[in-house]
């Protein structure tokens, strides 16, 4: 029997579909709608890979419409979601419910027809117009994801990108794209803010660090809309691992945006600026557990 | 981002009060037509007063919906400025949006007059049955015009206290609620609010020739430079000094902020069970099944 033979011409361009959707509060099934929409119009778009915002399916302000609209990981109604994905990756944002009925702020790669990746938000903000440790509880797992695209993904939510770890952790990992899905309210229109938003200009900032730092291409999708005081910002990106930023999405506007990304611009950079190669977790770890006994009044301060 | 023509203004807009009118437009027009759409409704009503901060939300209104979709409320009082009731007018003719004229004065009047025995009544007591009268009107009205009620309140007054409760600051949505009043004044200039209105010096219009800024003993750019230092950005007492403010002002504004903070809040409700509705029983206002069933 003649063996199947598999053609795979590594893929350089990747189209990239930036979801930014203005999702409805706690109506599970009209966002289901929008994102069975948006799969479709992107694969006629021929995306590759397609992102959609955190919470998209369920709305960020939830409070206690957060177990209302939780739902487990290999629900029929994400597993629907994946089936229609096809041979697109999609990255869709929702409430997870685990076996012990404890409620995350999640991420799921579908690829396949099928969930391949669950990941939990891991840094909950807690200060400001923000309240979701009260209603969420915090993920103890990042790990990068090899993705059907050929490409090694890293999937992370919002407030994680406030926390250096994040990124430095994906990337060593080995991701090549660093996916962050987000809710970002929009918010400081002083006039000195470059861009009109001041939260939207500290995104771009860190990001463009983060893709220079871990020489990885970042995907940012945040959504758009109103949830009660908050109005998202939307302002979605696709930036290169040399920190260029390849695509922007309006500030406000729901919609689908296509971006094309070259993955051979990350090998380029790295054989250039090997920032990778000369990271030293051992270091790291080292000085993490100087600290951490400092912290616990194991051990004293010394030289 | 466009400045206001600061040069023939009678007021001063603070360097670091200054915003990005374009995107503040964007963001409040999207605010508005999201609450409509999620609460099943498609209109607006305000209480146009001729003042520059009901004037600017209806501009805003009109911006976001349509003129076609606002109605404008005028309820002046006997003591009301008759400018104050043209420059609504102009407001309206120049939007073309719907408006309803209604005069408060029986009803104050008919009240105050007629069945309160014997007490001298405060211009302020008058003042805040003629706001809670307005009330009044402002949601009987919306109910045959089937729109929300969209409250004209700033964020300087929010925190100043320099509301009444239950009556100007009665609203379903407050777009204008996180804008000083220096901000207002930037932003109404930017969308073509008359000149006059721009100008003219903010008054509550509670009683004959009160003005606000003579009411509050400051100018309301430093009201807001102080505010804004204060509130927005943390400074201590001492950092504020350094930074030129004067200790009464700083001693003056504190003590209005927080004798004012029940003005900013739901009453507290006695918690006596396991779920009490503020507490801890917490729903966004827009959820599934709280659209109007139209």
């Amino acid at each position: 029997m003649a063996t199947l033979t598999i053609t795979i011409s590594r893929v350089r361009t990747l189209r990239i579909g930036l979801g930014q959707l203005a999702p409805r509060l706690g109506l599970v099934e009209e966002n289901l709608a929008a994102h069975a929409a948006a799969i479709d119009e992107a694969r006629d778009s021929a995306v590759d890979l397609l992102v959609f915002p955190e919470l998209g399916l369920t709305g960020y302000l939830l409070q206690d419409l957060n177990a209302e609209v939780a739902m487990r990981a290999d629900d029929p109604r994400l597993l629907s979601l994946a089936a229609l994905a096809a041979s697109m990756s999609v990255v869709v944002g929702f409430v997870e419910e685990s076996v012990d009925h404890q409620l995350y702020i999640a991420a799921a790669l579908l690829e396949d027809g099928r969930v391949a990746h669950v990941y939990r938000k891991s840094y909950l903000p807690n200060y400001g117009l923000f309240d979701e440790r009260r209603f969420f509880g915090t993920g103890a797992q990042l790990r990068a994801v090899d993705s059907r695209l050929g490409v090694r993904l890293g999937i992370c939510i919002c407030e994680d990108f406030w926390h250096l770890p994040v990124p430095y952790l994906l990337a060593l990992d080995g991701a090549q794209i660093l996916i962050n899905i987000a809710s970002s309210p929009g918010r400081d229109v002083a006039a000195v803010v470059e861009g009109g938003l001041g939260s939207a200009d500290s995104w771009r900032t860190l990001m463009r660090g983060y893709a220079q730092l871990t020489t990885c291409h970042i995907v940012f999708v945040n959504r758009v809309g109103v949830d009660e005081s908050l109005t998202f910002s939307g302002g979605s990106q696709v930036i290169d691992p040399s920190g260029r930023v390849v695509f922007e999405a309006p500030l406000l506007d729901e919609g689908l945006f296509v971006a094309e990304i070259d993955t051979d611009d990350i090998r380029r950079e790295r054989v250039a600026l090997p920032l990778l190669r000369d990271e030293r977790p051992e270091f790291v770890l080292r000085q993490l557990e100087r600290l951490m006994q400092e912290r616990a009044g194991v051990a004293t301060d010394q030289e | 981002m466009t400045r206001s023509p600061t040069a023939v203004a009678p007021y001063t807009l603070p360097d670091e009060l200054l915003i990005d009118t374009s995107i503040a437009r964007q963001i409040i027009s999207e605010f508005l037509s999201a609450h409509l759409r999620q609460s099943g409704f498609d209109r607006l009503v305000l209480a146009l007063s001729g003042g520059i901060d009901s004037a600017l939300v209806a501009y805003l209104a009109a911006e976001a919906i349509g003129p076609d979709k606002l109605l404008c409320v005028l309820m002046p009082y006997r003591t009301s400025s008759p400018a104050s009731q043209a420059d609504a007018e102009e407001v309206v003719h120049r939007l073309g949006c719907q408006s309803q004229l209604i005069d408060i004065t029986p009803i104050v009047d008919g009240y105050l007059e007629g069945s309160v025995d014997g007490d001298e009544v405060s211009a302020g007591r008058r003042g805040n049955f003629a706001a809670r009268a307005r009330m009044a009107v402002l949601y009987d009205r919306s109910v045959p015009w089937a729109g929300l009620v969209v409250g004209t309140g700033n964020k300087t007054e929010a925190l100043l206290g320099y509301t009444t409760i239950f009556g100007d600051n009665a609203a379903a949505l407050m777009p204008i609620g996180d804008l000083y009043k220096s901000q207002v004044r930037q932003l109404a200039a930017d969308m073509g609010v008359p000149e006059p209105i721009l100008h003219k010096p903010p008054t509550a219009d509670l009683w004959p020739d009160q003005t606000d800024e003579r009411e509050l003993g400051m100018k309301y750019a430093d009201m807001d430079r102080l505010l804004y230092w204060m509130i927005d950005r943390r400074r201590s007492r001492d950092q504020l000094l350094a930074k030129g403010f004067e200790d009464a002002a700083i001693e003056r504004v504190q003590g209005l902020v927080a004798a004012s903070e029940f003005k900013r809040q739901m009453p507290p409700v006695a918690k006596l069970t396991t779920r009490t509705p503020g507490v801890d029983y917490l729903y966004p206002r827009r959820r599934p099944g709280s659209r109007a069933g139209r």
